[in-house]
């Protein structure tokens, strides 16, 4: 850990959106889920894990917020949560591009909830023991959360992997969609930078931890052969969030400076 | 000996004594819990799609997360209502294709859109609030399973109600568009609310065995009349007002008098042609229908493991 | 017309063979698909006994452990939880409820306020 190195107010800023984006644009997936899952139970299960995201997200943004207030160069209006979350267009959105690939089936969305807590697992890990009080706090709180997602979503991969031919074959195609989008979060930005994490551990850390589960769902895949896009996190989106958002921040476009 | 049977069963229903799962009951007793309760269950889960309509539009992250946890709560609901059903000998499976080939009813006031944010308040408000009047009771019902579900519903669903009042009230103070909004909201709802308790006692004549079996303990227009009295005070604090003219307190009842409730658009909702019956079905009928190889591949998945594994199921510690 | 002959909350009328019509054919496909009922058992908090909450479905134990955690314990109404699968519950038969649990009744001296001793005795 490097407590010395100090970071600037905007870099702070964009990493706590980062993070925030990451959680929020996972948790409104998930809550599309809503009423449309499997079997009760699972659609119960998978809407606490959109809470447990949303949650996370509302931390961030209100971490943010602070030093968002106390900043010159930002613009004024967006330093609550929900200005954060409902203000800001395609571009300022900081979100990796994998947590805002449409849900497909039920096999696409575990692939991307596994390859996305699992990631979250371990950058937490790291940061429970952030010199920043307050990141430290909400990544403690938020890393006991994650430990179950990590947990939820890696029995449903075996049990898919491991199920029937039908949900392996669902289980391969979610892979070719959602892989090439897993480099992207090991490539830190610039506002990664210095923030006391390390990507590499992190990234083999990760790489071990998919291998383990995909061996136990017997599911055979050159991991580490494909291109990776990236882009997300300076705000090179796909199309997707565009109308993630356009639905999402609807009635703060629509109904400006209303309070809900 | 069947008789004596009756008489006991009718002795410990008169006594408040609970009937559960393995003691004996009559067959008709048995056979409208199971429809009464499977289609309450039904309410429940079909209940979640209105309101789902608005999860991904939410107006504030506050709103969005109260509204999923108020979402998945019902389909709580449903999972303890169908698991009290299951008690009787019927399956849930059985239950829903019972609901997906429309043999069995959910309530029809789920068949209406929710067309702004404010549906979600007014759900929330005027819905909820019947349902909490009617579900109550149910606490108290002489199936055991039934009454247990019912207390754990009635503990969660008490924060339904406020939200959605509390939701209204912050429109109704909000701008111009936001006051129009929540008022058109309880324009919309209202009636189909009030539609909710069923129909008039005196076009309801087979309640008596219910509340005889304690399955039922007030009558549709008791409960009604109830609700109407609460919410007419509720409204004025919203500073908004009910549709329905002669709407007014009666000295001499103690009551508040109201207006003819359009029971031919109630039957025709009822009977399939509300404006979102086909939408509610189909939506239940794809997520069943998406999700069996979901299903089929856990059972194949536990089966496999259970026979590389018989002394554990699963990965989990045993006690 | 609407065929309805009972109408109330929870119960909303039935149509043709009326919803509780167990006995016709209910699954589609023919094939039981089905994942198996589990009883939830929950210790509220620490120190507490395992108490009855409700049940679910699950297609093995560690999911039947983490549906009870998503459906039961939502509201912070567990420290620890039990799950056993429906079929292995063996209860006593209600029919002999009276010669199983009546012989209780007149035994009274089981009981601590059975026994007067004066008030001089103290902690007993």
């Amino acid at each position: 850990m490097n407590k010395s190195i100090n970071i600037s107010t905007d870099q702070l800023i964009n990493y706590l959106l980062h993070l925030a984006d990451n959680s929020l644009i996972m948790g409104h997936r998930n809550s599309e889920w809503c009423g449309h899952g499997p079997i009760l139970e699972q659609d119960i299960a998978i809407s606490n894990i959109a809470l447990d995201l949303i949650g996370q997200a509302r931390n961030f943004y209100q971490y943010a917020a602070i030093p968002i207030k106390q900043s010159t160069n930002q613009p004024i209006n967006l330093t609550t949560e929900d200005s954060l979350a409902y203000l800001r267009d395609t571009r300022e959105y900081k979100n990796c591009l994998l947590v805002e690939q449409p849900n497909g089936d039920w096999a696409q969305t575990i692939l991307k909830q596994f390859f996305f807590s699992t990631y979250q697992y371990y950058l937490y890990q790291q940061l429970q023991n952030n010199a920043d009080d307050q990141l430290k706090a909400i990544a403690a709180k938020a890393l006991k959360e994650v430990t179950y997602h990590v947990r939820w979503s890696s029995e449903w991969v075996i049990r898919l992997g491991d199920g029937t031919d039908e949900s392996k074959k669902r289980l391969l195609r979610a892979f070719d969609e959602l892989w090439m989008f897993t480099g992207e979060l090991f490539e830190p930005a610039s506002y990664e930078l210095n923030m006391s994490t390390d990507f590499i551990l992190m990234k083999e850390e990760w790489n071990k931890k998919v291998c383990s589960v995909f061996e136990e769902a017997t599911i055979d895949v050159p991991v580490e052969k494909k291109w990776h896009q990236s882009g997300g996190k300076t705000g090179n989106h796909s199309e997707h969030l565009g109308l993630l958002l356009a639905e999402m921040q609807f009635m703060q476009r629509a109904y400006p400076n209303s309070e809900w | 000996m069947e008789k004596n049977l009756e008489t006991v069963f009718q002795d410990k229903v008169d006594q408040e004594i609970k009937i559960e799962p393995k003691d004996w009951m009559p067959e008709k007793y048995r056979q409208t819990l199971i429809r009464q309760i499977s289609q309450h269950a039904h309410s429940e889960i079909v209940g979640m799609l209105p309101e789902g309509n608005w999860i991904t539009r939410a107006p504030s992250l506050r709103r969005k997360a109260i509204l999923i946890a108020k979402v998945q709560d019902e389909a709580g609901h449903g999972l303890y209502l169908y698991s009290a059903a299951e008690t009787l000998g019927i399956s849930r499976d059985e239950m829903y294709d019972q609901l997906h080939t429309g043999k069995a009813k959910y309530s029809s006031i789920f068949n209406y859109p929710t067309l702004t944010w404010a549906d979600i308040g007014a759900i929330g408000w005027l819905v909820d609030g019947a349902a909490i009047l009617n579900q109550i009771p149910l606490c108290r019902t002489s199936f055991g399973p039934y009454a247990r579900a019912m207390v754990r519903v009635c503990k969660e669903e008490s924060f339904h109600q406020r939200q959605g009042f509390e939701l209204l009230l912050t429109l109704s103070k909000g701008t111009e568009a936001q006051k129009q909004m929540c008022q058109d909201a309880i324009d919309r709802w209202w009636w189909p609310s009030l539609m909710m308790f069923g129909p008039n006692d005196d076009a309801s004549p087979h309640t008596a065995q219910s509340m005889k079996w304690k399955i039922k303990r007030f009558s549709n227009d008791e409960l009604r009349q109830k609700f109407i009295d609460m919410i007419a005070e509720q409204v004025k604090v919203l500073n908004m007002r009910l549709p329905d003219a002669n709407l007014k307190w009666n000295e001499e009842r103690k009551h508040y008098d109201f207006g003819k409730i359009n029971w031919e658009e109630f039957w025709q909702v009822v009977g399939g042609n509300g404006p979102c019956n086909k939408q509610r079905l189909d939506a239940r009928k794809k997520a069943w229908a998406d999700g069996a190889w979901v299903r089929e591949a856990a059972t194949a998945y536990a089966k496999k493991k259970a026979s590389l594994n018989p002394s554990k199921g699963g990965t989990s510690e045993t006690v | 017309m609407i065929l309805l002959r009972k109408f109330y909350y929870g119960d909303y009328g039935e149509s043709k063979n009326g919803a509780a019509d167990i006995s016709s054919d209910n699954s589609s496909s023919g094939v039981v698909t089905e994942w198996p009922l589990w009883e939830v058992f929950i210790r509220s908090k620490q120190g507490l006994d395992h108490k009855h909450a409700g049940s679910l479905h699950a297609a093995d134990a560690a999911m039947a452990i983490e549906n009870a955690r998503d459906v039961y314990t939502r509201r912070m109404e567990g420290v620890s939880i039990w799950v056993v699968e429906s079929k292995h519950i063996h209860a006593s038969n209600p029919d002999d409820a009276d010669a199983l649990y009546d012989p209780a009744n007149d035994k009274a001296y089981r009981h601590p306020t059975f026994y007067n001793l004066p008030d001089a005795v103290k902690h007993m």
